[in-house]
């Protein structure tokens, strides 16, 4: 088992596109680490042999008719984005180089 | 004439007859408006209040004249994390402020359709991630039975404002413990479903393999009620079972009979029992035991139980709900709904995307996202997120083998009563363990419902009974058995007590 350093949380922050300050890696680096030490206690189960649960209903491949059905209308959906333009959602720029 | 205090003190069948007897909707839905006019702003249990829209819908269900048959013309609050068409929807957090959805959830669509009045949208903790309500993004709510304590969470918004008198019932969605342990710091009945037996279909995802909704009330008929109004399959949902739902307010009618000989009962030891009692207080442990024995005089037979693997519970959730949290959170990208931040030209998505989440999310749902990016990395999955969901098989597996011996099992549910405001919003483990004793039912999926036991300290003591899957009309029957006798021994409805002390306090002021 591991612990939590203030380097490992701005990597898992990064990781998770969160742009968090340095007050907040200070904060979280200590709370996380003491979050970890608690939680790292499942490793004292005896699980030899015992199959992970993934999901407490047993289910697979769960089907439902491939009937067409109606969608919500475009504009109710786009109203809801912070940013639409043509009928579509307005994203910045994805790639670094200037086109 | 009856006041208005006498309308919203009402059961949803004692609202059934007077709407059968001549009350309007409007005149209840009126009643309630009035009430969280002129509490709510220190009670913080609503998000969005809708009078307008209320009265609008009172009017349309008066007019069609259905009001006293099934749910029609009883009003309702729902928790922000069901979202409801052109209705604001936040989820307690920033990142989803001013966002309308368009469409209605399931539990939301089946409540519009039974005639139902929706006053507004309950406080919650940002996401449900917490146990105080102290996480929302927007404010604190406040406990009725003392407004310096927290009325728990994450649906502290829904206990808040049933307990107070500001919705007769409302929804609220339990991933650990969320509707049960604010139903049991607020003295009210909160019911988790078996998993997968009402619709997750437009609620927005915590752990989608927890979160469950279902209700809170203020007796066990109507939390059985609202039950039996939302639950059963939903082919939107593809985790919902396709299953009839058990029968659940005959099951509570039959309980209130008091007759429980031959019912089988197993007490947790892992839960409060000996050798098991830190954190636990005194107050709650007895309140328990008398409940027990309660039980125990309308013939239950009562024996211990063990389950070891509960008390890996607590770790075992804090991997697995953070670990889906991260995942179901990356929808909040900045691009479909809600907050954008930093697109002004000069910042590529990846920016966008992080400046927005920095910005939107509060501090707890940021460590949990970063505790679940964590367990679910390479190199460090088996040892946690993997080992985790072990765990969660030994604790069904406990679960299997104790329904091999008793038809319930009971807990207290939680370990203390409601803690004081801020006393616990800067330690995340000292929060978590106020999950306790609900996380067990939640990672194996079965049902469990909290009812009120008693007084400890002056503060609501929680009764926890917990069922085999699919087996929710045990928890009704063994909780309206407990609430009866013990309503017979006091001569008055448990939440009456808020009333007589809050009307005792306020001649005192006077």
């Amino acid at each position: 088992m591991s612990t939590l350093s203030r380097k490992d949380v701005a990597h898992l922050a990064r990781l998770a596109r969160l742009a968090v300050t340095d007050e907040e890696l200070d904060l979280f680096a200590g709370q996380l680490a003491a979050v970890l030490d608690a939680v790292a206690q499942v490793g004292k189960a005896p699980t030899e042999d015992v199959p992970p649960t993934t999901h407490a209903v047993p289910m697979t491949n769960v089907m439902r008719p491939d009937a067409v059905r109606p969608s919500l209308p475009p504009e109710a959906v786009l109203a809801g984005a912070p940013a639409a333009e043509d009928g579509r959602f307005r994203v910045p720029r994805i790639l670094q180089e200037e086109a | 004439m009856t006041s208005s205090s006498d309308i919203t003190a009402m059961t949803v069948p004692e609202l059934r007859a007077a709407l059968k007897d001549g009350a309007t909707v409007a005149g209840i839905t009126e009643a309630y408006l009035d009430r969280i006019a002129a509490d709510d702003e220190t009670l913080g249990s609503y998000l969005h209040v809708g009078p307008e829209a209320a009265l609008e819908r009172a009017a349309v269900i008066d007019a069609a004249g259905t009001a006293g048959t099934g749910l029609a013309g009883i009003p309702i609050a729902l928790k922000d994390v069901i979202v409801t068409r052109g209705i604001p929807t936040t989820s307690g957090s920033k990142i989803l402020e001013g966002w309308t959805p368009p469409y209605d959830a399931t539990v939301a669509a089946r409540l519009k359709d039974a005639g139902t009045v929706l006053l507004g949208k309950t406080n919650m903790d940002e996401f449900a991630m917490g146990s105080s309500t102290e996480n929302s993004a927007y404010r604190i709510t406040r406990n009725p039975w003392d407004p310096e304590r927290i009325p728990g969470g994450s649906s502290g918004g829904s206990s808040a404002a049933v307990a107070g008198g500001l919705a007769p019932w409302a929804i609220g969605t339990d991933t650990g413990g969320s509707i049960r342990q604010p139903a049991a710091l607020t003295g009210l009945v909160g019911h988790k479903p078996t998993y997968g037996s009402v619709s997750r279909y437009g609620l927005i995802a915590f752990s989608s393999s927890l979160d469950q909704a279902g209700p809170m009330a203020r007796t066990v008929l109507d939390a059985a009620l609202l039950h039996e109004a939302i639950g059963g399959h939903d082919p939107l949902d593809s985790t919902s079972i396709d299953a009839p739902l058990p029968v659940l307010a005959e099951a509570a009618r039959r309980g209130a009979g008091g007759d429980l000989s031959g019912l089988k009962v197993g007490v947790v030891r892992e839960l409060g029992g000996e050798g098991h009692t830190d954190g636990y207080e005194p107050g709650v442990l007895a309140r328990f035991a008398e409940a027990v024995a309660l039980l125990e005089s309308m013939g239950a037979e009562v024996r211990e139980v063990s389950a070891p693997a509960f008390d890996l519970a607590l770790s075992a959730y804090y991997l697995i709900a953070p670990s889906e949290a991260s995942s179901n959170l990356a929808r909040f990208d900045g691009v479909r709904f809600g907050l954008r931040v930093g697109d002004d030209g000069s910042h590529d998505l990846d920016e966008v995307m992080a400046l927005t989440r920095e910005q939107g999310f509060g501090p707890e749902v940021k460590r949990r996202i970063i505790l679940g990016t964590y367990a679910l990395s390479s190199g460090y999955y088996e040892a946690y997120y993997g080992q985790a969901q072990k765990v969660r098989t030994l604790i069904s597996r406990d679960f299997s083998a104790a329904y091999a011996d008793v038809d319930v099992l009971v807990s207290p549910t939680t370990p203390t009563v409601a803690f004081p405001l801020g006393a616990r919003v800067d330690d995340p483990i000292a929060m978590y363990a106020a999950d306790l004793c609900t996380l067990p039912a939640s990672l194996a999926g079965v049902p469990a419902i909290s009812v009120p036991c008693g007084l400890a300290d002056g503060l609501p003591v929680g009764f926890q009974i917990m069922a085999p899957a699919l087996a929710d009309d045990r928890c009704y029957r063994v909780a309206a058995a407990l609430e009866a006798a013990q309503d017979a021994a006091r001569g008055h409805r448990f939440l009456d007590q808020l009333a007589l002390r809050t009307a005792t306090s306020a001649e005192g002021a006077a």
